[in-house]
């Protein structure tokens, strides 16, 4: 491929995807006086064209054509429940919705913005010591991630600096400050912005979860509560509860993203150079396969060319990450059978299930309104948070209502209460009932790794570019589907709180194989995750692969197993603190720096 | 009886004076045929009833919204995978045909068509309502296929595009006079609610608002 191919001029850092990871990446790079090349397979976007109001704000266009998200004409992947099934390509978008284009997914997310907990980070020990090794079922690969929330914690605080983070914290330096979530460890400081108001549903969930006894707290949010200007001199407004954040580039400029966060500034640093439509095709690697030498990638005019590099930063969405370096030979491909080799190791999904409730008539819940990040939670089920000893499984859900505003063709189609018709005059009343007087509830749960869930290659279906598409093998399992169902029956108990008219819970079912054709969630993870064992990570805690040094990799790839939380606030706080170790050690004595 | 309760229903229907909310905006279609047209028309009729609850399918151009979908690139399958080789699977692992929009609408109308005339003698904008509701509800579940396409493929894209057509802003074609807003309650682009976040289950008091500044 690289005989042919245009060499252009060398640059010290090329760096893949344009997304979060991709700017943080960047403005660390440059700021340390590197040259960085940032590759983009998307368009050219901007909150100014992408997000004006009042065009940008089309539900048809944002959610249902997809006009923010990947090409799946071009690329895409194939999935199957098992690896005795021949997977199937997933055609069309529906259970998750990669992102594309300059900003990635950050332009088109929520906001909801997490700390990872800190027994999350170190699970695997975490249930050894509370309940012994036995206490992990057969065939799941339960892991750390060989970081701990005191190492990250500076890089926490400094993303949600960056990203104008609205909350309300629990515990600064040891101290109880406020009505933050009591179950969250200690901050080195607040948050930068005060919580967001509570919608009212989030208002009668947050009076309900008390009531029961739990312990609600306001879901941080990257949507600004306040008009804000981060440590980077951006600057953004304050959130008027529009309703448009899932699949918008927010108009008010105050849901965070790269593109009003970093890029702007980023773009006029002389040592940066950012080129969008861009497909990356392979990471080139020298004689020996133990160094990075660039990347090869399709220009916009269908040119094949090989950018040198003394460096190449992965910063694609999580499955793409692991698919490049699958394509391009770096680390050892996993291996389901002996449960041996890394990419493709621990793939990883979320176990999400919503819950509605509806009141009284009298009351309208005005489902319209909403900032994508905003609302209240419990953690009370979530991670190490609760006993799991008698439960017998291993993971936990926050719950909470994340109202982010509901429009009017996703509420036409999601419809009335179960046994509901889909259509006619009895769908009709269902629907205008359910959206004026309900609101919804999510399970939004972890999910384990378990051996025979991987990514690979697959063995059939080509993309636009002539390679192999990715393969998924993935299905819900025992474990997780009764979390969920345990967590869910608490939902059940808030609902009856709240004077809920109609309840009904939503739960896994046992036999039921995941099912493409529905939304789930984007918050994909795993495949080429980190930790302090070669034999069991793709990439070593400070997020390098472990076997191609000049090669580092940040995304939701690197979780070994699936958080309760969204993943996004995990990601940049891990490109932060790689970018920490890079500046600090790997630019002047390059190397691993791990092993 | 049931058969004859829809005939009966029917009648009122056609029987309305002229400006009745149910008739759509006159438009000449420019992806279906005359056939395929009266399909839809009939179809959209069923799946979204004008009733008590407020306006229909019809009275929101959802055929219109729908013939002009099919003009855009995502009716050629332009944002679909379209790749070969098309193997069939699990429902649960999904769409595997090679066809796009367009091609699920031409053969999705002709098979119900199809159905329509071998059960009763006439294509399906013929037929009582009643007996138009038993062949939709038999594409719906499944009960029908058209050559190598599963009737609930062709359903389930239909009724997509009605939801799309009844909810999207007018700028696409449907949604008139904002009736599918008003009818659910939702403001459409008015995306300000600084003043009303804190209004504890309050009614509303706006109106919709579309993207060109319509208000209803």
């Amino acid at each position: 491929m690289s005989d042919d191919a245009r060499r252009l001029h060398p640059v010290d850092v090329v760096i893949v995807g344009g997304g979060w990871a991709g700017s943080i990446m960047a403005k660390e790079m440059t700021e340390a006086g590197r040259s960085v090349v940032m590759l983009e397979r998307g368009p050219y976007r901007s909150t100014a064209a992408d997000g004006a109001y009042p065009a940008s704000i089309d539900e048809l266009e944002a959610n249902f054509r997809y006009k923010l998200f990947q090409d799946l004409s071009k690329n895409t992947v194939t999935i199957r429940n098992n690896s005795q099934q021949t997977a199937l390509p997933y055609r069309r978008m529906a259970a998750f919705l990669p992102g594309e284009g300059v900003g990635g997914a950050g332009l088109h997310w929520s906001g909801v913005h997490f700390r990872m907990p800190p027994d999350d980070l170190r699970l695997r020990t975490r249930v050894i010591e509370k309940y012994g090794a036995k206490f992990i079922p057969e065939g799941m690969n339960l892991q750390d991630y060989g970081v701990s929330y005191e190492e990250l914690e500076p890089f926490f605080d400094k993303a949600e600096k960056v990203f104008g983070t609205s909350g309300e914290a629990y515990m600064v330096k040891g101290q109880v400050v406020g009505k933050g979530n009591v179950f969250s460890p200690s901050r080195s400081d607040h948050f930068p912005l005060p919580a967001l108001k509570d919608v009212y549903t989030a208002h009668l969930f947050r009076k309900a979860a008390e009531e029961v006894g739990f312990h609600p707290y306001s879901l941080p949010a990257a949507n600004a509560s306040r008009q804000y200007i981060n440590p980077y001199g951006a600057q953004m407004g304050p959130c008027n509860f529009c309703g448009y954040c899932s699949g918008y580039a927010c108009y008010m400029y105050s849901k965070a993203s790269p593109n009003v966060n970093i890029l702007p500034v980023l773009r006029r640093h002389p040592l940066f150079e950012l080129r969008a439509g861009c497909h990356v095709l392979k990471v080139e690697l020298d004689a020996d396969g133990r160094r990075a030498t660039g990347v090869t990638y399709t220009d916009p005019d269908g040119r094949v060319v090989t950018q040198p590099a003394e460096m190449v930063i992965l910063t694609a969405f999580q499955f793409h990450n692991v698919r490049l370096m699958l394509l391009s030979g770096i680390g050892r491909p996993y291996d389901p059978v002996h449960n041996e080799g890394v990419v493709g190791r621990n793939f990883v999904y979320q176990n999400v299930t919503t819950s509605n409730v509806w009141l009284d008539r009298s009351i309208d819940t005005n489902q319209y309104i909403g900032a994508g990040g905003g609302g209240v939670a419990f953690d009370d089920f979530n991670s190490e948070n609760f006993d799991h000893g008698p439960l017998g499984f291993v993971g936990g859900s926050p719950v909470w209502v994340n109202q982010a505003g509901v429009k009017a063709i996703a509420a036409a189609r999601s419809g009335g209460p179960p046994g509901t018709p889909r259509w006619g005059s009895a769908w009709k009343a269902g629907v205008i009932d359910t959206y004026r007087h309900s609101l919804r509830i999510d399970a939004h749960g972890a999910n384990m790794a378990y051996r025979d869930v991987y990514l690979d290659l697959d063995p059939t279906w080509k993309d636009a570019y002539g390679q192999p598409l990715l393969r998924m093998t993935f299905d819900w399992k025992d474990n997780d589907i009764r979390m969920n169902r345990y967590v869910v029956d608490r939902i059940g108990d808030v609902a009856k709180a709240m004077g809920a008219r109609r309840v009904n819970l939503t739960k896994r079912e046992f036999g039921k194989p995941f099912d493409t054709r529905q939304y789930q969630t984007t918050h994909l993870g795993g495949g080429a995750v980190m930790g302090n064992d070669p034999g069991t990570s793709a990439l070593n805690r400070y997020l390098q692969s472990w076997d191609v040094h000049n090669v580092f990799v940040i995304g939701a790839n690197a979780f070994p197993q699936g958080t309760g939380y969204n993943p996004t606030g995990m990601v940049a706080a891990l490109a932060y603190w790689a970018a920490h170790h890079i500046r600090t050690t790997y630019l002047s004595h390059p190397g691993p720096l791990a092993g | 009886m049931q058969g004859l309760a829809g005939v009966t229903a029917c009648s009122t229907v056609l029987a309305s004076p002229p400006g009745h909310t149910s008739r759509p905006t006159p438009y000449a279609p420019r992806f279906f045929t005359p056939a395929e047209w009266a399909f839809l028309i009939a179809a959209c009729d069923r799946l979204i009833p004008a009733d008590e609850n407020g306006p229909g399918a019809l009275a929101l151009d959802v055929p219109r919204f729908i013939d002009m979908q099919m003009g855009t690139p995502y009716a050629s399958g332009a944002q679909w995978y379209m790749q070969g080789p098309f193997v069939q699977g699990p429902d649960n692992l999904g769409y595997q045909l090679p066809y796009a929009p367009r091609d699920l609408y031409r053969r999705g109308i002709a098979g119900m068509n199809a159905h329509a005339a071998t059960r009763h003698g006439r294509p399906f904008a013929g037929l009582a309502p009643a007996l138009q509701d038993d062949l939709l509800h038999g594409a719906e579940n499944g009960s029908m296929i058209f050559g190598d396409m599963p009737s609930t493929v062709f359903f389930d894209q239909l009724l997509a595009n009605v939801m799309e057509g009844a909810f999207s802003d007018p700028v696409h074609g449907g949604n008139t006079g904002l009736g599918g807003w008003t009818m659910l309650g939702f403001p459409g682009a008015r995306a300000d609610f600084m003043d009303w976040v804190d209004r504890y289950g309050a009614h509303y008091p706006l109106g919709s608002v579309s993207i060109s500044g319509e208000t209803a």
